[in-house]
């Protein structure tokens, strides 16, 4: 490998990473979570380099190592898992205390969908990935995508609305 | 709900604005006559809000310099792991023949190789100026997660302010069987002192304090179950003792 591959591999990962750490903050429910699983997918992005094809889009290819790893993590964690509350970001002065609860319930409605509709609902409503781009870095159908889509949606609206009663516990943070 | 025309495909590409203009047109005119389906796309649109709402400021927010490192200095540790684990594997076999001249033919106990690469470690990074460690002292929380699971067994770091030393941070090195993990402190006039921990060598069981001199670099080092630690430095030994004795009883307590 030269060291200008190596370089402008660098270069384009750190213009991702504040996008990857979105992603895996959304994904896991936790920012110390996240960025361990932002760390490992660095390191192995890195490890793996070589298998990038230079001049395909790096931003995909780096969420595909971060599913990959995700899905891997949970595989190994798989027993026990909490609903974590993040507590660094619940302690930062810009979010007021009404928006407290409304990101804990986003957290834990999210958490509540399977992790396969969970991916497709944040790659596509908050990384904005075509759903093509989707279906190639979760390596499934778009077909696939759709369908996990539209069940993702219905089902974490649900959540939100508890259960369709007349006060949404969710409507719009800030 | 959806007619034959319109299909929940439709809808999700009308809520992520993926559908071409005339497309678009006939979703919207399906929605104005089935207000179910219009109630549904304009939560789904909101959820898009909501998302963005709360994680958007994750793209504002600095990126820990940690992640920053690990992306730019990699090729560099790299290239200083590979020349450390071929200077240890030197010393191990160089150890070994030194060893059997005096014992034999029996094999290397494993603990005569920690003091070693604890040096050979301290030698490398305690020098560095701008990146004597991959994850400073004020990502503590952290550094002890990371290392603690990449070396398999719950890690503490000692306190050593009592002694005049604080923490610098940490690193992942190759171990003789594995990953190790080195922390650095510094007192006040800037002189470092490194604390290397690996897990699973050969010794089994425990050792008492042992002291090892390696060119300039004094090592006092013991094994605790699987876990051996040594604590390097370029100070007296005396005093080198006084720490090595903070960090047992920090690790201890």
């Amino acid at each position: 490998m030269s060291d200008e591959l190596g370089t402008g591999f660098a270069e384009q990962t750190l213009q991702y990473l504040p996008r990857l750490r979105r992603y895996a903050r959304a994904l896991t429910g936790d920012a110390a979570a996240a960025d361990d699983l932002v760390q490992d997918t660095l390191e192995r992005a890195l490890n793996k380099q070589a298998l990038w094809r230079e001049g395909s889009d790096l931003r995909a290819w780096l969420f595909t190592v971060m599913h990959n790893v995700f899905v891997n993590q949970i595989r190994s964690a798989a027993a026990t898992r909490t609903v974590p509350v993040d507590d660094a970001l619940l302690d930062s002065p810009a979010v007021t205390s009404t928006d407290r609860l409304e990101l804990r319930d986003l957290d834990r409605a999210l958490q509540c969908l399977p992790e396969e509709q969970r991916e497709v609902v944040l790659l596509v409503g908050l990384e904005e990935l075509t759903y093509e781009q989707a279906a190639a870095v979760l390596e499934i159908p778009a077909g696939t995508v759709m369908s996990r889509l539209s069940r993702g949606r219905e089902r974490l609206r649900r959540i939100l609305s508890g259960g369709g009663g007349s006060s949404p516990v969710l409507k719009v943070i800030k | 709900m959806v007619d034959s025309v319109v299909t929940d495909a439709d809808l999700q590409a009308y809520v992520d604005g993926l559908l071409p203009v005339e497309r678009a047109l006939a979703v919207e005119a399906h929605l104005a006559q089935h207000a179910e389906d219009a109630r549904r796309v304009s939560e789904y649109r909101s959820q898009r809000q909501t998302l963005h709402g709360a994680f958007d400021h994750l793209l504002a927010e600095p990126v820990p310099a940690y992640l920053i490192r690990t992306v730019c200095r990699r090729p560099t540790v790299v290239r200083h792991r590979w020349a450390l684990a071929a200077g240890l594997m030197a010393v191990s076999v160089l150890t070994g023949w030194m060893m059997r001249a005096y014992v034999g033919f029996s094999p290397v106990p494993a603990v005569a190789v920690l003091p070693r690469a604890a040096a050979v470690a301290h030698v490398v990074y305690s020098p560095e100026i701008r990146h004597p460690v991959e994850v400073e002292a004020r990502e503590e929380e952290h550094l002890v997660r990371w290392l603690s699971k990449r070396l398999g067994v719950g890690l503490r770091i000692p306190k050593l302010q009592a002694q005049g030393y604080s923490l610098v941070g940490g690193r992942l090195l190759p171990g003789e069987k594995g990953p190790a993990a080195q922390f650095m402190y510094q007192d006040a006039k800037g002189q470092r002192l490194t604390l290397y921990v690996r897990v699973g060598g050969d010794d089994g069981g425990e050792t008492a304090f042992r002291f090892a001199e390696e060119q300039k670099v004094r090592v006092f080092y013991w094994v605790d179950g699987r876990t051996g630690y040594a604590l390097s430095g370029q100070i007296e030994r005396a005093a080198l003792l006084r720490v090595a004795d903070a960090v047992y009883r920090e690790l201890n307590r």
